[in-house]
């Protein structure tokens, strides 16, 4: 019976999640200005690697990690790619995804259709990591554009920033799913700027004091970093199996809560 | 019997935690029916419709669906309904178009086929000329066509309509239940609820009225007022009435059928109003104005259950 | 009917236009009293946590900037920008909010109230707030070290004028929209290049000569100048006059702007 039930949650018509990604399309198309602030949306990272990566980074110098020497924007830039993929995806799953959830009622209207929330869960996360995905590939255009990778580099790390967005979409839909008001998305900005500032992006993490290194070890960002900057320098051990579990767990027990959620909220 | 009911409930109850929304109630629809719900708010009305779109599982009793069980085959039965729900959660993103077309995709209808289907409802909601357009501009009465015709989007067997035309001006109104009248005429099957007694009156071949969550009374508009009230209806205002309503009642006793003193006139049942109000002057009494009617579901709800429909 | 005496106008008393703009700061005063939490981590934590991950972790691969230890330098870069996040977060969504959803102007203007009144109110409000982050953030900074005269106080000032100078303009702006989705390119093109090239992190003379002048041209930059003048207790690089002189004109001609696009939005 239970496995049944778990079966018909978690089974998938790719026609009606296609159907959830169709929508998407649709509003995407019909909103002029919403063009320009989705492709606008890459500069942002662009803007602070030239800032702190390109700017900051002539007053540092080279930087030596591991025993490897770089120059400091090619250590800053994986970082900023990574959050890109973070915040491309979060922007769709969270603020976008609240919106839908809790005041334009799109899903009351989906879920009288034959469409099930486990679909609208993976419908709206597929097309947050591709909306993200045009963001990343042209980051990391630019990457190659500046030397601070080399094309396999960046081939290498596209997968990688993927799986980054299907982490924190995920996560971040099923943390929508428990917001009360506007007023929450303040504690997630802040806890996403916090996980900006000191997820081993602008310094190494070992110039922490131990406790706060294994503290910044546990959140996610910092295993999405050190995956891109494993694979844009070149760099690469056996820690980015970790790192790739970890975002893959990530993936599937956010997507299975927010769908729950979903349910719980919508069909009482 | 439950073969040809396209709905068929026995016993069917829904609780949420202590509250008992609705408690045991037993319906049968026939295909090409206008069923009604009608009921003041609270009175279990949209629990039941909630249910009845398998959007919501029953705590308790029996319930089949276009002879299919709704928590197993809940997305069966869904590809098969049309819902029109209280509130329009139309989307804003998109086109008014647009906002048909996407909704037949979940239904896994093509686009070419979504697209010609769009512009036929459009064309029967008189919405042709705005399709291009946002929906935010659309006056109530526009949204509420638009939905319903987001509706009918999949063809369904079964329409559900949960309070079609609450928050709309009269002209409004009109303009929907006369394309709601349409669709009945097509031969679709309409399942809606309401707190207007016109509306019932004008739209259902068969309705239940609801309080409490039960159902106090089953039958035709025509029927119901027959068995649950006179042909007409006397309503007396007295120029001192408030206070002193229950004893003019009292004065009034045996006019009539039946008399009800309500806070603001008192209400005298009898099937000849004129001869009633004969009776009333030969008695003495000056009321300040008097107007008979003809009864209305109104006066079968307050007879069933003692209190006004809309307060 | 009874004659009824004449109220004795004891309103006259009060300066004409005063009342308004009071009763309107009392207004931001009453909902800032019951959100103010929501907007510590924004206006208070933020700004510190930026400090320590760039000031401190990446400072520590700076050494120094113009004399001086990088954390010291960014100082008054961080401050004047945390201003100016205030002000703009501030100025776009509420106001466009008040306008367009709540329609709380709309309700104040069927009340003795002007558009100019409307205007004062927001900015006078805006002023207290802002300076009520800078003081927590003054207070935080003395224990890094992070102040080096007693000059640092006139950072109060600075900060009164930038947030004339920024508040004005962008509320004109918000005033002028009808969809919020402008708001998002206003912050990916104005907002974050200002922070990030205006002398904020790096100095300004590092950019191409190209760009430059785009810098000197943000209020930021001029801010940014005085502020860390005063924290360094030195003289700018430009007369002081030149700085305190441009701010005024964005101020002067943003408060003009304001109260045309606040008089036109309330006549309809």
């Amino acid at each position: 019976m239970m496995t049944t039930l778990v079966a018909a949650r978690l089974s998938l018509s790719p026609g009606r999640v296609g159907a959830v990604i169709n929508r998407n399309v649709g509003a995407l198309r019909s909103g002029p200005s919403y063009w320009i602030v989705l492709i606008s949306g890459f500069f942002e990272p662009l803007l602070y690697l030239l800032s702190i990566g390109v700017g900051v980074g002539a007053l540092v110098g080279d930087l030596s990690v591991d025993g490897h020497t770089m120059s400091y924007a090619a250590f800053v830039a994986p970082a900023m790619l990574a959050v890109s993929a973070m915040s491309g995806a979060l922007a769709e799953t969270t603020f976008n995804f609240f919106f839908k959830l809790k005041y334009m009622k799109t899903y009351e209207a989906v879920l009288a259709t034959p469409v099930r929330p486990f679909e609208i869960a993976v419908g709206e996360l597929v097309w947050a990591v591709v909306r993200g995905s045009v963001y990343t590939v042209i980051f990391l255009g630019f990457m190659v554009a500046l030397g601070l990778t080399t094309v396999a580099g960046a081939i290498a790390a596209f997968p990688a920033t993927v799986l980054i967005g299907l982490a924190f979409g995920a996560v971040g839909m099923w943390v929508s799913t428990l917001m009360r008001g506007w007023q929450d998305f303040d504690l997630l900005g802040t806890g996403q700027f916090a996980m900006f500032l000191f997820s081993g992006t602008f310094s190494p993490v070992h110039d922490y004091p131990v406790g706060v290194e294994i503290l910044i070890q546990l959140t996610p960002l910092y295993h999405a970093v050190e995956l891109v900057r494993s694979l844009c320098t070149g760099i690469v051990g056996p820690g980015i199996l970790v790192n790739i579990a970890y975002l893959a767990v990530l993936v599937v027990g956010g997507l299975w809560l927010a769908s729950r959620r979903v349910e719980k909220m919508l069909c009482v | 019997m439950a073969d040809q009911s396209l709905i068929f409930a026995r016993g069917l109850v829904k609780r949420f935690g202590d509250f008992t929304a609705v408690d045991g109630i037993d319906l049968d629809v026939a295909p090409g029916e206008a069923f009604g719900f009608l009921g003041p708010n609270g009175a279990g009305k949209s629990s039941t419709m909630r249910m009845i779109g398998c959007v919501s599982r029953p705590t308790a009793g029996q319930l089949r669906i276009l002879g299919m069980d709704p928590v197993r085959d809940g997305t069966r039965i869904r590809a098969r309904l049309g819902v029109c729900p209280q509130l329009d959660n139309l989307d804003p993103d998109l086109s008014v178009r647009e906002n048909l077309t996407t909704y037949a995709r979940y239904f896994g209808v093509s686009r070419a086929e979504a697209r010609t289907r769009a512009d036929e409802l459009l064309e029967f909601v008189q919405l042709s000329d705005r399709a291009n357009g946002k929906v935010e501009p659309l006056s109530g009465g526009m949204k509420r066509r638009l939905t319903i015709a987001r509706a009918m989007v999949n063809d369904p067997d079964l329409v559900l309509l949960d309070e079609p035309t609450t928050g709309l001006d009269p002209q409004a109104r009109h303009l929907v239940w006369e394309r709601l009248f349409r669709l009945k005429q097509r031969g679709t099957t309409l399942v809606l609820t309401t707190h207007y007694m016109d509306e019932a009156e004008q739209l259902c071949d068969r309705l239940v009225v609801m309080d409490g969550g039960k159902i106090v009374a089953e039958g035709s508009p025509r029927s119901l007022i027959q068995n649950y009230s006179t042909a007409e209806v006397v309503e007396l205002r007295f120029a001192d009435g408030l206070d002193s309503n229950a004893q003019y009642a009292a004065k009034l006793d045996g006019i009539g059928e039946r008399v009800d003193p309500l806070p603001d006139r008192v209400l005298l049942y009898a099937d000849d109003g004129d001869e009633a109000v004969a009776e009333v002057h030969r008695r003495g009494l000056t009321p300040a104005s008097v107007l008979v009617r003809r009864s209305t579901l109104e006066d079968v709800f307050l007879h069933l259950t003692g209190r006004t429909l809309v307060d | 009917m009874m004659t009824t005496e004449s109220t004795p106008v004891t309103r006259a008393a009060d300066p004409p236009r005063l009342r308004p703009v009071v009763a309107i700061v009392e207004r931001y005063l009453t909902l800032y009293r019951r959100l103010w939490q929501a907007s510590v981590f924004s206006s208070f934590i933020l700004p510190i946590l930026f400090l320590v991950s760039i000031g401190i972790g990446v400072g520590g691969y700076v050494g120094s900037v113009e004399g001086v230890d990088y954390l010291s330098w960014i100082v008054p870069g961080v401050l004047v920008s945390t201003a100016f996040q205030i002000c703009v977060g501030e100025s776009t969504y509420p106001v466009l909010g008040d306008f367009k959803w709540v329609r709380a102007y709309h309700a104040m203007r069927a009340a003795p109230v002007s558009p100019k009144d409307i205007v004062h109110g927001h900015l006078i409000y805006m002023i207290f707030r802002v300076e009520l982050a800078i003081a927590a953030f003054l207070l935080v900074v003395v224990f890094f070290d992070g102040l080096h005269s007693p000059w640092a106080l006139a950072t109060v000032p600075i900060c009164a004028l930038l947030t004339a100078a920024v508040v004005t303009p962008v509320a004109a702006f918000a005033a002028s929209i009808e969809s919020d989705s402008y708001f998002a390119l206003l912050f990916r093109f104005v907002v974050i290049p200002a922070t990030l090239f205006s002398g904020v992190f790096f100095p300004v003379e590092q950019l191409p000569a190209a760009i430059r002048p785009v810098a000197y041209a943000s209020p930021v930059w001029h801010a940014v100048e005085l502020s860390r003048a005063a924290t360094l207790g030195r003289a700018p690089g430009w007369p002081i006059l030149v700085h305190v002189g441009y701010l005024l004109l964005w101020a002067v001609v943003g408060l003009i702007a304001a109260r045309r696009v606040f008089a036109r939005r309330l006549e309809d």
